[in-house]
């Protein structure tokens, strides 16, 4: 189908794009890469009355070095954030939840910010983001301020983001060699999305596990941390009975949906299954 | 109406278009290239897929305006002066497709797939695949036919 009409703003900088959202106010939305906005506005999900382009802000594209983080562009491509040697090198796990996001077409298109800024909770992103504690970076046209991932996801489809803020850059924590790392994706087919994902970050201490941090994808209306799981982790010795008991706690204290894949009962013994998955292999990796 | 400068398949095309406009539509309507087919509305199934600025994207998913000040490559730019592309020749000798309406996504997929992994596996040509549905083949001979294209190029790039 074709969406409906609107008008087009080609904005060429994050000033700009902050002035046309003040400016047309909730009429106005941004676009990114468009896969995700673009299919609902075929399907006239979405009818936004003024579309403004971030495509040609370069300053949003691209990852950086600061010093005690990394610093991605809200533009940069999935495909830009897979490949990139500063990602690979200190946060992988963001390079591989990357990889997991639909087909190669759409992570040629779709970014990073376009990702986080549309909460959906099935997303791969958000659960990874909230397991590494990143930060988003958003300007309006009081300023900049930065929103925790804990605190950016809110809602189904929504965020911590006002109508006039534009996401403009997530910070990563660099992560040294003692942090191991997996992404589980459950899903019917390869392109789809998750029924539910789990993402385990886990630190080595002298065969122990220093510290666990466990994201779940599609697990509520926002990404949620296995803290029952974590509890159990933190200190505990690297051995698959300590995973095991860890893993069962996963589902604890969540309240999943129920859709046309799962049940909320699933869903939970996904979770636990998967993130026992997560725990064994980051420990492996 | 905004005004475009595409080039597709080595020609240049200045247009003013409905922002609305999918490069889909624009590549078929406007331009003629009815070789890009649309399989579906949900940007799933790959058959619109071109080559954008040396990227497989599904045309179905940009704006024609997005497309502004790029470089389009659709299967009807693929052959060289009459002389079919590799991944063309290979679909035929190979018998990957049957009704062929996924052909045009696949090779222009394929042609991504192979600019970023000259010599893919089988699984690797799977997986870079993945968002290209074909109804009819099951496949097997479009890894086939992908696997004896990136041979075929290889030989070509050594000799
Ligand atoms: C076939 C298909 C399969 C997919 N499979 C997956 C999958 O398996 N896993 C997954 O996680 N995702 C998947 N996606 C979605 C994909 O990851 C999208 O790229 C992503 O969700 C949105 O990024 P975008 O750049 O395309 O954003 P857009 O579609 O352009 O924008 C999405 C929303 O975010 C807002 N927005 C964008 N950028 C900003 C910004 N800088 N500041 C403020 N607001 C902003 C827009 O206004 C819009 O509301 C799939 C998409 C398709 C089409
Ligand atoms: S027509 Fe199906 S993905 Fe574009
Ligand atoms: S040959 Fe018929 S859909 Fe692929």
């Amino acid at each position: 189908m074709i969406p409906a009409p609107f008008e087009y703003v080609r904005v060429g900088s994050v000033d700009e794009a902050v002035d046309a959202l003040s400016e047309h106010g909730e009429e106005a939305t941004l676009l990114a890469g468009g896969h995700s906005l673009l299919p609902l506005m075929r399907l006239r999900l979405a009818v936004p009355e003024v579309l403004v382009d971030l495509g040609r802000v370069d300053e949003l594209r691209g990852v950086r070095d600061a010093g005690d983080h990394l610093a991605v562009g809200a533009m940069t491509t999935h495909h830009q954030v897979m490949s990139d040697p500063l990602v690979r090198e200190h946060c992988g796990v963001l390079a591989e939840v990357t990889g997991e996001v639909g087909d190669p077409q759409v992570r040629h298109r779709g970014t990073i910010g376009g990702a986080c800024a549309h909460g959906d909770a099935a997303g791969d992103h958000p659960a990874c983001l909230l397991a590494l504690d990143a930060t988003m970076v958003a300007r309006d046209p009081g300023g900049t301020r930065e929103i925790t991932a804990a605190d950016f996801f809110t809602g189904i489809f929504e965020t911590a983001l006002a109508p006039d803020e534009v996401l403009t850059e997530v910070h990563l924590p660099k992560l040294d060699g003692s942090w191991g790392f997996d992404y589980q994706k459950f899903q019917r087919v390869k392109q789809a999305w998750a029924i539910v994902g789990a993402c385990a970050l886990v630190r080595r201490e002298d065969g122990r596990i220093g510290e666990a941090r466990v994201g779940l994808t599609n697990l509520g209306s926002v990404p949620v941390r296995a803290t029952g799981t974590e509890r159990l982790l933190a200190g505990a010795a690297a051995e698959p009975d300590a995973l095991r008991e860890a893993a069962a706690q996963a589902a604890e204290g969540t309240q999943p949906p129920t859709d046309s894949n799962a049940r909320p009962d699933y869903r939970r013994h996904l979770a636990r299954v998967l993130t026992l998955r997560a725990l064994q292999n980051s420990l492996a990796s | 109406m905004p005004r475009i400068s595409v080039n597709v398949d080595g020609t240049a095309f200045t247009d003013e278009v409905e922002p609305r406009l999918l490069l889909v539509h624009y590549l078929r309507d406007r331009l003629g290239k009815t070789g890009t087919n649309i399989g579906c509305d949900t940007s799933n199934c790959g058959a619109c897929t071109v080559v954008m600025d040396g990227l497989s994207v599904k045309s179905c998913t940009v704006l024609a305006v997005q497309a502004d000040g790029s470089d389009v490559t659709t299967i009807e730019g693929l052959a060289d002066d009459g002389r079919w592309h590799p991944l063309q020749k290979a679909f035929h000798t190979e018998h990957a497709l049957q009704c062929g309406y996924c052909t045009p996504g696949m090779i222009m997929a394929s042609v991504g797939l192979l600019a970023d992994n000259p010599d893919p596996s089988d699984e690797e040509v799977r997986e870079g695949l993945e968002g290209n549905l074909c109804r009819c083949t099951g496949y097997q001979n479009i890894v086939k036919a992908v696997r004896t294209a990136a041979a075929e190029m290889h030989e070509g790039a050594t000799r």
